[in-house]
Formats: C-alpha cells, structure tokens, sequence
C-alpha cells in the first residue's frame, strides 16, 4: 500500500479516528485513492462506512478526533463542506434528500450552466423532456432520484465522489445505470469511493477495501477482498471482535 | 376599452412586473381586466360573459363580478390593487358570482410599493354555483419597510360539485402585518384547495386562518400553508377543517420554517369531525431548514446562504 504522497494519489485517509460520545466509531481508517480508480468500501452493517464518507465530506457533527484527510497533497481536515466541493470532493447520499418546489432543471443548474442540464440527464440515462420539470420531492422513485443525484454529482465535474450504497433501494434498471455511470465517472477521471455492502456492486471496483469494526481489515486485488468479504464478514455478527486469526 | 392613462397605472404596471409577472394583458382588450389605485379604477375591461361593476365607497371601492352561467373563460381576468402614496388607507369588498358550470381564472396583484403606512381591507365573498370552477391567485408587492397592514377576508360558498382553488402569495417585500382570515363551506362533492405562502422578514407579524367547512356529502379540501420566517418575525397558522358530513375528506398541512435567531412560529391544527364516515387529517410541522437539504446543496459547492435562498425559493414557489 503506497501511504506516501504520489503524483496519482487524489485523496489520502490517514489514521483517522472518530467518536460518538465514549464510543468509538472509527479506528485509525487509512486509504490512498488514486486519480480516477474505482475504490470500492466495502462492509457489513453499522462498521462505519456512512460515517468514513461524511467525515471525508465535511458534514456537521462528523469530526475526527484523530488522524486527517489530504486532498491533492493539502491537509483539508479542517476546511468547510463548501470548500471541500469546491475544490472537487462530492458525496451522494444512501438516500437523497427531496425538495419542495425545485424543479430538476433548477436542481442541475446549481453548479453548472443552464444549457447543459439536457447532458446531465442524458448521462445518468434519462429523458430531458420527461424530468426536467418534475419537481425533486417525493413523487420521483427511489431509483429516478439516485440517478439524479448521479446527474447533479456530475454537473459539478468532481475530482472525487463518494457514493454511499448507491445501488440500495432501486430497480433493476436503475443499477445498470448506475453501474454505467460510476464507469463514466472513470473515464472522465473522476475517482470514486463506491461504499456498499452488497459484493456484486463491489466487484466494479478497480480495487476493494474491506471495512470492519471501524478499520481498513483487509485491502486489495477486487476477486480476493470480496472472497474473504463473503467467506469470513456475511456471516460474521460479531461487529467489534476481529478474529486475529484470520488477519494472518 | 376605457383606459386612464395616467401615470399611475403606469407606475401600478412597473410595480406588477416586479413580482416577475407579465403585465401586458392590463393593457390587451383580448382579457378582462379591471386596476385600481386607492379609490379610483383606472381601467376596466370586459368580454363577452362576464360583467364587472365598481362603486366608490369610503376609502375604496366595492365591485361586483359576475361569470354568466356555463361561460368558460379560456383567458384569466386580471385585477390589479394599488396603493402608491406612502400612507393611507384601502378598502376592497369585493363579491364574485361564479354561475352554474362556469369556469374562471382570477390573477390578483397587490402593489404597496412606497408603504410607509398602508392599511389594506381586502373583504370579499365568493359563490361558487353547481358544477362551477374558480381559480384566484394573489400576489402581493410590498415595499421594503415594512410599513403595510395587510386584512384579506374571505368568506365563501361552494354549491354541489364547485370547484376553489385560492392562492395567496407575498414573498416580495416586507410583509408588515398580516391577517388572512379564509373560511369556505363546502356542499356536496365540492372541492377546494386554500394556499398560502409567506415570507416574514425583520418584524414582521404574520397570522393565518384557514377554516374549511365541510357540510356535503364527498366535498374534499385541502388547507396548506408554508410561512418561512426570518429575523424576529412572528407567524401564527390555524388550519381549520370541519368533516360534517358523510365522505367528507379535509386536510391541513402547515409548515413553517424558522430561520432567525428571534423568529417564533406557532402553528394550530383543529379539526374536527361530526359524521362518523368523514376523514380529516392533519400535518404541521415547524422547524430549520432540513440539515441534509442544505448539506445536499453545500456539497455541490453552494455556500451556507445560497442553499438557504434555494430552499426558501423552492418551498414559496
Ligand atoms: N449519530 C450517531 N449516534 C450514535 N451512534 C452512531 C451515530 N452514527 C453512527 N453511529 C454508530 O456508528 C456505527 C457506524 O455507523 P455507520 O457509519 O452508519 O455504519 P455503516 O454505514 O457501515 O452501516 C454504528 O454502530 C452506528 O450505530
Ligand atoms: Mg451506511
């Protein structure tokens, strides 16, 4: 694992560890994400991974209490969520939030121009002339608004973006494409962390990180991490107790 | 057309644009029209089915609209209110006749644009004769400072299968002081749908009643309100809906948001039910903008402010 700074490397996690109150949420987290690699995260339930990606994003209420985040070699850990997208890191909730009264068109054009919104559609695989009036609230299903999350992930052309479960209560349909666009994202050269527990979804990864009990258990080749993700963690309940055995 | 054209109409147009509105069809003989500056009307258009009639009262005007029976307006019927000096006072009753399976689209503009010190009476009645439809949107443009009281009044009555949809919007400048006071009696199958949006801002005083009686058989209605209060704004929301007779269906949904350190919001669902098969519900909710809505909007590099003008934005529209 390279943990030194280098020329491809985007996105550098190091030592990071977190709280909740007493508990400890994560453990000393390290990742190194190279320009346009597809990392996925993966790991069962409650080890951490929605609060990796919100602590890697900025969001309120999510501070590391030790380690840091480097973004193109500059210590970011203390900057702004705004500052952050800015500088090109986005993120892509498990399940968007919806809005009253903005319209899909108006969604898209927050970081973008006007006249490429019909693009941004087309991107994530759905019809301008269908969508771009429709109203970003409840009356879009699960799987239309993740793709609009994808569209707006786009339009603001991120250096990385984070996607947490992004294949989790969809359609079909939905998965494709959104399996399609995390290839688009890639060969823009946008890297992504791809955050999922389902191994399939993982696959698409270029390289995989196993996540448990707050900690990087494994890291490597996508075929092996997910063999030992689907021999040892699918049926491992015991969150928080790693058989130290198995790490051999 | 019997147009004045003075130099206040034309001001009273600017002031209508500002609210982003087109304002030509005050001035096109194709629509029915009718503006008033304080006590005087200094247009008044109209087409074939519909009749409007003016009188001077004290301090403003009353009007009478008639929609003749089974007309269906195929253009909305614009009215324009004004006041442009910085105080004094306005009067408007006004009373609509909306006769049998006719349909018709009011669009209503308020300007204060110089309120120092503007009470403005808005008292109006509607009759919604049987199978008949009525749509009416206002939009109020107040001046900065604050300085206007604002009293719409409605009381309305909508015959068998008649159909209201009422729009009440003042988004654009301050509010001042605010009382809605709307209440509507619905026969049966009737449906009506009450909505009002507003934005308080610095002190403002906003209080909102909303009263839906449903006394006929299947009549269905829908009390909504979104007041987004800044500053040390003051809103109070009662959503009000009777369920009196068999299949009746009402529901208010009521939602403030407080953004202003001092701003405080109360909000009051009462309803009620007098048959045992009528369903009334009721949603309210006050509260911060939604975190995740505006940490949605941050992560696509929006700052604090710009995601907050967004939402506002969204939630008014
Ligand atoms: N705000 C919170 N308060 C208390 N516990 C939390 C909070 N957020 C997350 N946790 C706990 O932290 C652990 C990791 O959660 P999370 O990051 O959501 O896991 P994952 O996304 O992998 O399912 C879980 O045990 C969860 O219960
Ligand atoms: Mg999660």
């Amino acid at each position: 694992m390279n943990t030194g700074y280098h020329q491809n490397v985007i996105l550098e996690v190091k030592n990071l560890h977190s709280k909740v109150g007493d508990k400890e949420i994560l453990k000393g987290v390290n990742l190194s994400i190279e320009k346009g690699e597809i990392r996925s995260i993966i790991g069962v339930n409650g080890t951490g991974k929605t609060t990796l990606a919100a602590i890697i994003m900025g969001l309120e209420g999510y501070n590391p209490s030790n380690g840091g985040i480097f973004f193109e070699g500059k210590d970011i850990t203390n900057i702004s969520l705004t500052e952050r997208a800015k500088r090109g890191i986005t993120l892509a909730w498990q399940s968007p939030a919806r809005f009253e009264g903005i319209t899909v068109r108006e969604y898209l054009s927050i970081g973008a121009s006007k006249n490429d919104v019909e693009n941004f559609l087309k991107f994530v695989g759905l019809a301008p002339n269908l969508y771009l009036n429709r109203v970003v609230d409840e009356k879009l299903s699960g799987g239309e608004r993740k793709r609009i999350e994808l569209a707006s992930v786009f339009s603001i052309r991120p250096k990385v973006v984070i996607l947490d479960e992004p294949d989790s209560g969809i359609d079909m349909a939905s998965i494709h494409a959104i399996i399609n666009v995390i290839r688009k994202f890639k060969k823009m050269g946008t890297a992504t962390l791809l955050i999922t527990h389902n191994e399939e979804m993982a696959k698409i990864g270029d390289k995989v990180s196993l996540l448990c009990d707050g900690k990087v258990l494994k890291e490597g080749e996508t075929e092996e991490v997910i063999k030992f993700f689907k021999q040892n963690c699918k049926i491992c309940n015991h969150i928080g107790q790693i058989d130290e055995e198995l790490l051999k | 057309m019997n147009i004045d054209y003075s130099k206040e109409f034309e001001y009273l147009v600017k002031t209508y644009e500002k609210t982003g509105d087109d304002a030509s069809p005050l001035m096109d003989s194709k629509y029915d029209s009718l503006v008033i500056n304080q006590d005087r009307v200094l247009a008044k258009n109209e087409t074939e089915g519909i009749k409007i009639e003016t009188k001077k009262i004290k301090d403003g005007v009353s009007l009478k609209v008639y929609i003749k029976e089974g007309i269906v307006k195929p253009l909305p019927v614009h009215l324009c209110f004004g006041m442009l000096p910085r105080e004094g006072k306005q009067v408007i009753k006004s009373e609509f006749f909306v006769g049998k399976k006719s349909k018709v689209k009011f669009i209503s503009h308020c300007s204060f644009p110089n309120a120092k010190h503007i009470i403005h009476i808005m008292d109006s009645k509607v009759h919604i004769e049987d199978g008949a439809e009525m749509e009416y949107t206002e939009t109020h443009y107040h001046s900065k400072e604050g300085g206007v009281e604002t009293y719409p009044k409605l009381r309305g009555r909508i015959e068998n299968g008649g159909r209201l949809k009422e729009e009440f919007k003042l988004v654009v400048g301050r509010v001042g002081l605010l009382k809605i006071d709307y209440e509507v009696e619905q026969l049966k199958k009737s449906i009506c749908e009450l909505d009002t949006k507003v934005y308080g801002k610095e002190n403002d005083r906003i209080e909102i009643r909303e009263a839906l009686l449903l006394n006929g058989e299947y009549a269905s209605g829908l009390a909504k309100s979104r007041v987004v209060l800044k500053d040390k704004s003051y809103g109070n929301v009662l959503g009000e809906v009777q369920g009196n007779a068999p299949y009746t269906r009402g529901h208010t949904d009521c939602q403030e948001i407080v953004y202003g350190e001092n701003a405080v919001a109360y909000s009051t669902p009462n309803i009620s039910v007098k048959n045992s098969l009528a369903k009334i519900t009721h949603e309210a909710s006050i509260g911060r903008i939604d975190k995740k809505e505006m940490e949605t909007l941050m992560a696509r590099g929006l700052n604090e402010e710009e995601a907050v003008d967004l939402i506002v934005k969204g939630i008014l529209k």
